[in-house]
């Protein structure tokens, strides 16, 4: 086993800044995933020329996979970086920022973007309000249940919308998370009373037309999300509407 | 025309999520402010349930037992009358949650289902998957963003609180926050603030918490002058994977589908543990336990694990690691059972749990303590009064608390699945209490002097100039290192007093320490040292509140124990035995001297300390608790 491990990370101070490469060696130890060394590298900031420079700057929050932070491109596949451990990583390990979304100093980026998506596709069940009506939602199959557990677990953390040929900053396509969400909410029994509303959000310019159907998205999905089932499923329920719209209008 | 009144809330979990809710459902706009985008909170890392009475077991699960076994799971800590409405709330709180959409699990008729968990005999946890916490703190997220496109509530996200504003008479009339992109301080205005900012596991080190549970906002108003009550119930959880960054939580369930926890019996034992023969291996929990073996409370477990490792020096390797086994389960039963949680051992440890055991040790997990809130009793009901500017508010006019960061609820314990409810039923009313106190104001934010958020922004400002000009040559990543081991070794899952007193000193010369302090970064672009030597500062004070809290109180109780004043049962006697009839007479001393707020006022060479009594009018302590 290696005695040490060897980082190279893509750093830049701030959006206007010129990107660099910069090495860093730790000790090894058993069982650290790049989070926990990247805390160890910013308690020991000296890089392989033997230079302090500032810690490098990352995002994470729950060290688990769930909340969707730390995604970064390790080794050149964007992943979260929790669960990237170093004994699975062929070394150096190479972390760069996702690059499909602004960033804002090395491995941080802003993903801002992909909120305002589920604003924009109205990613909600309209209630009432959040007060008790003494009622449960209508029952829901387990069958049902199981397909949205899978889309409910999307933690926004853009994996599949780095790796999608589609999503860029040229184009705009909203990218396949949000386009989970969508059926998420379209399948839920009060939620597909706003079904329309929803598909029209994807319809347009930048909805699922877009897909080239790569698949990337699926491939890179830490939660094994079936995003291309959601768009062709999507894609035919928005055609389905595009015609309900002609005869209605 | 005069503006609305608006309210700030610090904190996107499930309290300050739900708080946010309230306010913007009653029309007043609501400013949110959190560390990163309120999706990421802590909150979506608890697996395993809510709890609420919905009796849909057959089990006759009535809500007076769930106020019971909230009340004694705390071991009476908690002002009881709050206690009566959480409960009260629980199934319409599950029932508003599944019409948001949460992806509850299912009978096959298609409706919720419920789950055994630990501390009560009914099955009355309600779940969604493995994964409770994140699908209901998106159903709120979900909702609060539907209230930002209709542009009643702004989100400021990557923003750290770091104070309130308090005007000349005290009163809290908005914060200062830093922007964690540019770095720079402002004041806003506020006519009420709620904060929901989450627990304080880091100050451990490593906890099963996540980056965001530092304890440092709650530590920021303690300074200001809130009372902090209770800060020495920490519940620790005995089965948790250590990690360089986190201990990962390794669920009850494992324990509950017969994992056997061990040792090897002879220190220093270097063989793989499948090469160890089943007659040396110490299995401590069955013979210390017969009764309960391996599913004895967590607090028991933790313990007990500790005595070995820490006492007896058993631990694998010398360290504080021991074996939980699962491996004498086919793999089918595990990947039923026990899958989700299997899954993420192998995930973040590389090994494989279906045929290795899994390494364990007791972790920080949950502040039972926190932010001193009030309630207004109901007369009538014995209860709190369900909207009422007191309920939730702390010691500072003007700011409330909701979520883990309060003290409310859960005393000397919490049960399993009973903060998630707690965090949301939490943000309901101190949702609505702010609404019911700006409603009230005499005085507004607007009207108050420039002056007080000038300074304030001032003083905040002086705090980064000072950090930002190295004074010393303290690494602020090492101090929590420190830090956390001086938690953990004094005041850890079992506490003595010449320990704690050893704790209190080593923190008092970590706060003079962190004065002095050396960033790495020194810029003013994203600076995340900067932020985090702010927030250990912060931290130091806060755990030298939890530290004296446990040195003063001397007894057992809850979370808290010290092996010099435990009162034990006295065994084979019941009832009516003379034995026991005097271990209840002492058992009731004790509460006459003991059963009282631990609350903490802060001065600048440490915590002032005084006790208060507790509202135990909804169950009297009566009868001391008996697992047997
Ligand atoms: C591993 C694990 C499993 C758990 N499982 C369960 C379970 O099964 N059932 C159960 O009932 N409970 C469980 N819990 C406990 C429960 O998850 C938490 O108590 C609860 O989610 C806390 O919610 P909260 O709203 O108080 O805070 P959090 O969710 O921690 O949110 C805190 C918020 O405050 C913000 N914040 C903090 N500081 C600042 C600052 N200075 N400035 C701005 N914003 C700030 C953060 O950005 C974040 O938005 C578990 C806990 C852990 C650790
Ligand atoms: S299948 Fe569609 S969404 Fe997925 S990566 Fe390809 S183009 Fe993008
Ligand atoms: S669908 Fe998967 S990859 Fe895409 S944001 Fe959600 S969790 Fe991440």
């Amino acid at each position: 086993m290696e005695k040490e491990i060897h980082f190279k990370i893509k750093r830049q101070q701030g959006p206007d800044a010129q990107p660099y490469w910069e090495e860093f060696k730790m000790p090894y130890a058993p069982s650290h995933n790049v989070v926990s060394a990247l805390m160890y590298l910013r308690e020991h900031p000296t890089n392989t020329r033997g230079e302090k420079v500032d810690p490098v700057v990352w995002d994470c929050n729950c060290m688990e996979e769930v909340c969707g932070a730390c995604a970064m491109i390790v080794n050149g596949e964007p992943r979260q970086a929790c669960a990237a451990l170093i004994d699975d990583l062929e070394q150096p390990i190479e972390l760069e920022p996702l690059t499909k979304f602004p960033l804002v100093r090395d491995l941080m980026v802003d993903r801002q973007k992909m909120f305002d998506a589920l604003q924009q596709v109205k990613a909600w069940i309209k209630v009432d309000g959040s007060w008790d009506i003494h009622r449960h939602a209508p029952l829901v199959s387990p069958k049902v249940q199981d397909i949205r557990y899978l889309f409910s677990r999307c933690m926004t953390c853009g994996c599949c919308m780095e790796a999608c040929p589609q999503f860029h900053e040229g184009s705009s396509f909203v990218g396949p998370a949000p386009l989970g969400q969508v059926l998420l909410h379209n399948s839920h029994p009060a939620g597909e009373y706003d079904k329309e509303e929803r598909l029209h959000a994807v319809m347009g310019d930048g909805g699922i037309t877009d897909c080239g159907n790569a698949q990337n998205c699926v491939k890179v999905c830490p939660k094994d999300i079936p995003l291309t089932d959601a768009i062709a499923r999507l894609g035919r329920q928005t055609t389905a509407q595009w015609l309900r719209d002609l005869f209605t209008n | 025309m005069a503006t609305k009144p608006k309210v700030i809330v610090v904190g996107g979990g499930l309290g300050g999520l739900w708080a946010t809710l309230r306010i913007a459902e009653s029309g007043f706009p609501v400013d949110l402010f959190s560390l990163f985008p309120v999706k990421r909170s802590h909150s979506c890392c608890a697996q395993g349930g809510i709890n609420a009475v919905l009796d849909v077991k057959g089990q006759r699960d009535s809500i007076w037992q769930h106020v019971v076994d909230t009340i004694k799971g705390g071991d009476y800590l908690a002002q009881q009358p709050p206690i009566k409405n959480l409960c009260e709330a629980a199934p319409g709180i599950i029932r508003t949650y599944d019409r948001m959409g949460v992806t509850f699990s299912r009978t096959p008729e298609g409706s919720m289902d419920q789950r055994l968990f630990g501390g009560v005999k009914n099955r009355r946890t309600a779940f969604a998957g493995a994964t409770t916490g994140q699908q209901l703190l998106y159903a709120a997220d979900e909702q609060v963003r539907a209230f930002e496109a209709e542009g009643k509530v702004k989100k400021y996200e990557e923003w750290e609180f770091l104070s309130v504003v308090l005007d000349d008479e005290g009163t809290c009339r908005g914060i200062t926050a830093m922007n964690l992109v540019d770095m720079k301080v402002h004041a806003f205005r506020a006519d009420a603030v709620i904060l929901g900012t989450g627990g304080l596991g880091l100050i451990f080190g490593r906890s099963t918490m996540s980056t965001n549970s530092t304890g440092a906002a709650a530590s920021r108003v303690y300074q200001q002058g809130a009372r902090f009550a209770n800060g020495e119930f920490i519940q620790f959880h005995p089965t948790a994977m250590k990690g360089h960054d986190k201990n990962r939580l390794m669920s009850e369930a494992c324990r509950g589908e017969g994992g056997r926890i061990w040792v090897p019996k002879t220190a220093g034992d270097t063989r793989a543990p499948n090469d160890i023969p089943e007659d040396e291996r110490f299995f401590f929990l069955e013979e210390w336990y017969p009764a309960y073996g391996n599913t004895v409370p967590r607090d028991v477990a933790s313990r007990a694990i500790y005595r070995v490792t820490r006492h007896m020096g058993l631990g694998l390797g010398g360290e504080d690691v021991v074996y939980l086994d699962l491996t004498h389960h086919p793999r089918e039963f595990l990947e039923k059972r026990l899958g989700g949680i299997l899954d993420m051992y192998q995930t973040f440890s590389g090994e494989d749990p279906y045929t290795q055991p899994i390494k364990i040790f007791p972790s920080t997990h949950y502040s039972m303590g926190g932010i001193l809130v009030g309630y207004e009793k109901d007369g009538e009901t014995g209860g709190m009064v369900p909207v009422h500017p007191k309920n939730h508010a702390s010691t500072i006019g003007g700011l409330f608390a909701c979520g883990e960061c309060d003290s409310a609820y859960h005393g000397a314990n919490r049960l399993g699945a009973n903060s998630l409810l707690s965090a949301t039923f939490s943000g309901i009313v101190a949702g609505d209490a702010s609404v019911a106190h700006v409603k009230g104001i005499k005085k507004r934010a607007d009207d108050t002097a420039d002056a007080a958020y000038d300074n304030e922004k001032k003083r905040q400002d002086d705090i980064n100039r000072k950090l930002t000009s190295p004074t010393g040559k303290e690494n602020p990543f090492a101090l929590h290192h420190e830090l956390g081991e001086l938690m953990q070794g004094h005041v850890f899952v079992e506490r003595d007093n010449k320990g704690l007193d050893q704790a209190i000193e080593g923190l008092k010369k970590l706060r003079e320490r962190s004065q002095s302090m050396c960033l790495d970064d020194n810029g003013t672009w994203s600076n995340q040292s900067l932020s985090w030597a702010r927030q250990i500062q912060d931290m130091i004070v806060l755990a030298e509140v939890i530290a004296k809290g446990a040195r003063l109180r001397d007894e057992c109780r809850g979370s808290h124990y010290k092996a010099e004043f435990e009162l034990k049962i006295p065994e084979g006697k019941f009832e009516g035995d003379p034995e026991f009839e005097e271990y209840k007479a002492k058992w009731k001393a004790n509460n006459d001297k003991w059963l009282k707020a631990t609350i903490a006022t802060h001065a600048d060479d440490g915590p002032e300390i005084e006790f208060k009594q507790i509202d135990t009018s909804v169950l009297p302590p009566e009868k001391p608790r008996d697992y047997r």
